[in-house]
């Protein structure tokens, strides 16, 4: 018997839908304030930010899936990651708590999910009352190529 | 031995390129023995340590080359060919070098070919003269070696005894020491020879503190917003401190990045030296300014588009001898590289006494590059501008100079990555001339902060030329067509409103677009209409995220003060969006204008105009005030019957400006901020109205204390004002301590340009000198034969008719006025310029921009003076 390795996961919510992303990839967790908008720029954006004197490239996660705006004014909450050596942070509506699940019990992204979802997702793992998403850090950060694609 | 060898490639590196350019002035002066020695003396150095690490391919040919060099040194004559070998070995051996740094170990291979010529050249050349004998003090222990001498190889005696003939660097500074002892002559600190300690440190660490230095800007900058917003903070004062510490800080960190322009013009002569030969051309390369500093990532990226503009003008520029004969010019082309400092900008200029450009041949290439058309009548200036378009050549034949596949397209891409801009100017048969403008950072740049459609923006300063209140000048803004243009004095400025150009989303239109911001970048001109204008600031650029790199119009975002992240416009991005065709109307517009602009740029000068008490409009150049402020009224005190105010942890004197001017009771009240030598006044004014540049020529001078006179400025008369008057009403003993109680000492102050003489009298003024400012050396002479009495004389060196330094021979060979202190002023700091203004008796030499320097400068002249009397 292999022992099975197990990976934290950082949770957020997104419209009622659980996702995941390895926490070790996870910088901060801070609360949305002050975005500015930028000009031009791909709509995904919602802004940059400041985290403690570095400028945070604000996505939003909403967009990014295809989802309608919140509806409410609650602060959204962001996920700061690094990517390249540039500060990323992602928009999304609340954190949920800090998961472990052991890496084979995850499953594959089952083929009828949403092109767009699919295409930034790793795999799915079972929770007894709901489903968990992995989000593919570097899918998410390649929109670029879907944008221009498009 | 990998430091050791590491050390040895940086250092062998550095003298081989010295090795080139002393070669080349070697070719040109065969005579000159200091030369010769430092050659020598070089290649030997370079051969002893590659036998000392054991690099015997390296030291073969160091030696063979060494060789010739020591026939040169014994009489033989000097040939271009021999010179070239010497060059060409020079070559082989960076060859060498660039490999062993790669694979760090000596490549194999012969070097068989050169060394047979090298020795060849040794044997023909050097006549076998016996070497003279010479009186050499010392003891002579014999040297022994242990295999026979190499053809052209001088014993270890012979050696010995040239290393004790050939003065070195350390005794030729004690010479000069001395000299300057003798003559008692002192010289301004900046230009003193540089013997300080120096020590290597790798570029990342450099580079790791700038990002630093510049986060501590941010912090510093938030944690003086935070104290601004509560007024009785304990933290005031500490925080002052740290807030002087951290400017101080980040501009010692600056210095560090800054290298001279001259380390990217190193290897220049040489190129140009090869060029002439391959050309068959006969080229004179000058290069002034070389010590002008700038920031090392700049300097890397206007190398190479500096090396291919000097080859471009030796290649296309310069004609051949026989050509320009027949044109009436010397047969020697000049080539003319010069760099200063002007407005927090590096300006490059690549001038070249050749042909022109060639406007025909410019048009049918643009014809068929489908960049005009047949029937299409650009002017000059445009058809200048076609030359930097991609893909464009005007060689009839691709050589191998300048077709190399980069063309001019690619130096004005790299000057424009860096904010830079690029002009040229020529006349047909006289030579063109390049300037290129270039910000001296990169890193920490002043920024306007201006806000359109309910964000803040920045705009770097540089391209900034004016700002246009739209309330007041409304119907200035006329629409063609839906374009907007601005009427500005004699000129129409294309507008673009700048939530159009980022596609904000509308708001409210009662209050917006109240701005113009007038940019200049390259020759063109245009406004961008903003909501408001808010302040200045110094902003540390920190570079877009790559998903954002696309965006043309964004130069990059910052963090400011008050913690907000905002987006910094990039100028070239701006005009690159208003399109072509605008683009050339604008030409069109002002290229009668750029042509005068030559003359008047410097002498027109930013003005900031104000109204206070009557109303009637009053200006002071830009460059006196420190600060614009609008102070809550309500913060205003009045300390023993005088107004003063709170200011940057202490308290402030405020003066009105004007006897009428009243000071505002509720609200905010305006305040212009005069500093000097650490103190601050604040005048008070009613209204700021604009920033306009313009000439400044005083037409009526004024009687009013306070008032220089009257000057027409933007076509309405403005009393321009007596900054040094102002500055002693705030505090009493202003001049205390800087010898005021003493007799004021009287000045002379000589300088052409009226701008110069505006300026910085009320600068000298102000230091306490009675200044009297004259327009030239001859009105000088005549007032100082009529009786006149000075006690010092500042006098600007570049004057027409007679010129700084025929000014000061003539007061040295006057005795009334032999033992006055004069003190040069010039825009170009050359070591040649020093030299001569010591020969015409200056006391010190200083830029014309160093106020500074010169204040130290007269402080130094006026205290010799007391001890002569």
């Amino acid at each position: 018997m292999s022992k099975a390795v197990e990976t934290e996961f950082v949770t957020a919510w997104i419209a009622g839908q659980l996702f995941g992303i390895p926490i070790t990839r996870v910088h901060d967790v801070f609360e949305a304030e002050r975005i500015t908008h930028v000009p031009l720029a791909p709509s995904e954006i919602s802004g940059v930010l400041n985290l403690r004197g570095r400028v945070v490239t604000a996505l939003d996660m909403r967009k990014r899936l295809g989802l309608p705006p919140r509806e409410d004014a609650k602060k959204q909450m962001v996920i700061g990651i690094d990517h390249e050596g540039e500060a990323y942070g992602l928009l999304v509506d609340s954190m949920g708590e800090v998961l472990k699940f052991a890496s084979d019990a995850i499953d594959a992204v089952p083929i009828n999910l949403q092109k767009d979802w699919a295409a930034i997702s790793a795999g799915v793992y079972r929770l007894e009352d709901r489903l968990m998403i992995v989000l593919d850090v570097e899918q998410i950060l390649d929109f670029r190529k879907d944008t221009l694609a498009a | 031995m990998e430091d050791l060898l590491r050390e040895f490639l940086i250092e062998t590196n550095e003298s081989l390129d010295v090795v080139d350019n002393e070669l080349v002035r070697f070719e040109q002066e065969p005579n000159n023995a200091d030369v010769l020695g430092r050659i020598f003396r070089l290649v030997h150095t370079i051969k002893g340590t590659c036998g000392f690490i054991g690099l015997p391919r390296l030291e073969a040919l160091a030696h063979a080359a060494e060789t010739v060099m020591g026939k040169f040194r014994d009489g033989a004559p000097v040939t271009a060919e021999a010179v070239s070998l010497v060059l060409v070995t020079i070559d082989r051996l960076k060859a060498i070098l660039a490999e062993l740094e790669a694979t760090s170990a000596e490549p194999a291979g012969s070097d068989g070919d050169l060394i047979v010529q090298l020795e060849q050249m040794a044997l023909d050349g050097g006549a076998p003269a016996q070497p003279k004998e010479e009186i050499t003090i010392g003891t002579l222990s014999p040297q022994v070696l242990e295999r026979p001498l190499r053809p052209g190889e001088v014993s270890l005696d012979d050696l010995e005894r040239a290393f004790r003939d050939t003065p070195g660097p350390q005794e030729k500074k004690a010479d000069k020491r001395e000299s300057e002892r003798r003559t008692g002559e002192r010289r301004h600190p900046d230009t003193m020879p540089n013997g300080a300690q120096t020590l290597r440190v790798s570029v990342d660490t450099v580079e790791r503190l700038m990002t630093m230095v510049s986060e501590l800007v941010l912090t510093r900058n938030q944690l003086l917003e935070i104290v601004r917003r509560h007024s009785e903070s304990e933290f005031k004062v500490p925080l002052q401190r740290l807030s002087n510490v951290t400017a101080e800080l980040q501009e010692g960190v600056m210095k560090t990045r800054m290298q001279p322009i001259g380390n990217a013009w190193a290897k220049l002569p040489r190129i140009v030296r090869d060029l002439g030969h391959e050309l068959g051309k006969d080229i004179e390369l000058e290069m002034h300014g070389a010590e002008t500093e700038l920031d090392r990532q700049v300097l890397d990226i206007i190398r190479d588009p500096l090396t291919h503009m000097v080859r471009n003008s030796a290649d296309h520029g310069l004609e051949r001898p026989e050509e320009r004969i027949k044109a009436g010019k010397s047969a020697k082309g000049t080539i003319r590289l010069s760099a200063y400092q002007a407005s927090g900008q590096i300006v490059i200029e690549i001038a070249d006494d050749g042909r022109g450009l060639n406007l025909s041949k410019i048009r049918s290439r643009a014809i068929e590059a489908g960049l005009i058309e047949e029937g299409d009548q650009p002017s000059e200036a445009q058809l200048h501008k076609m030359i930097f378009a991609p893909g464009f050549s005007t060689a009839e034949k691709v050589t191998s100079v300048s077709g190399r596949g980069v063309g001019m397209d690619v130096v004005k891409t790299n000057i424009d990555q860096i904010g830079g801009t690029v002009d040229l100017r020529s006349t047909p048969g006289r030579g063109s001339t390049f300037s290129i403008k270039i910000p001296l950072t990169l890193a920490i740049v002043p920024a306007l902060i201006v806000r359109s459609g309910g964000e803040r923006y920045a705009i770097p300063q540089v391209a900034v030329v004016e700002l246009v209140h739209r309330g007041s000048n409304a119907s200035l803004v006329e629409e063609i067509n839906g374009a907007l243009v601005l009427r500005l004095r004699d000129k129409l400025l294309p507008l673009l409103s700048l939530s159009q150009l980022l596609k904000l989303p509308k708001r409210d239109v009662a209050e917006s677009e109240a701005f113009v911001v007038v940019m200049q970048v390259g020759a063109s001109l245009f406004g961008i209409v903003v909501d408001d204008v808010l302040h200045t600031e110094e902003i540390v650029v920190k570079p877009v995220a790559a998903s954002l790199r696309d965006i043309k119009v964004l130069g990059g975002n910052t963090i400011l003060g008050d913690g907000s992240v905002i987006m910094i416009l990039d100028p070239n991005g701006i005009a690159d969006s208003i399109g072509a065709t605008r683009e050339e109307r604008t030409i069109d517009d002002f290229s009668a204008k750029e042509v005068a602009l030559d003359d008047d740029a410097l002498r027109s000068v930013s003005m900031l105009v104000f109204r206070s008490g009557t109303g009637s409009l009053k200006a002071v150049p830009l460059s006196l005030v420190t600060r614009l402020e609008e102070i809550d009224a309500k913060k205003i005190e009045l300390s023993s019957g005088r107004p003063m105010v709170q200011y940057r942890g202490g308290l402030m004197p405020l003066v009105p400006a004007d006897a009428n001017v009243k000071l505002a009771q509720d609200g905010t009240q305006p305040l212009l901020v005069f500093t000097d030598g650490g103190r601050s006044v604040g005048l008070i004014v009613d209204e700021i109205v604009d920033i306009v540049e313009d000439r400044l020529e005083i037409k009526v001078a004024s009687e009013t204390p306070g008032v220089l006179g009257s000057a027409i400025i933007r076509e309405q008369a403005t009393e321009v004002i007596d900054v040094a008057y102002f500055l002693p009403l705030g505090f009493n003993d202003w001049f205390h301590g800087k010898g005021a109680a003493r007799e004021k000492k009287k000045l002379l102050f000589v300088d052409d340009s009226a701008f110069f003489r505006n300026m910085l009298a009320p600068v000298l003024q102000a230091a306490g000198y009675d200044v009297t400012p004259l327009p030239g050396a001859k009105e000088a002479l005549a007032l100082i034969e009529r009786g006149a009495r000075f006690d010092l004389v500042v006098t600007d060196i570049e004057m027409p008719e007679m010129d700084g330094y025929a000014f000061g021979e003539a007061l040295q060979a006057n005795a009334r006025t032999a033992h006055l202190p004069v003190v040069a002023l010039s825009s170009s700091l050359s070591g040649a310029a020093v030299a001569k203004s010591e020969r015409a008796g200056m006391h010190a030499y200083v830029a014309k921009f160093d106020r500074r320097g010169l204040l130290q400068a007269l402080k130094t002249a006026s205290a010799d003076l007391q001890e002569a009397a």
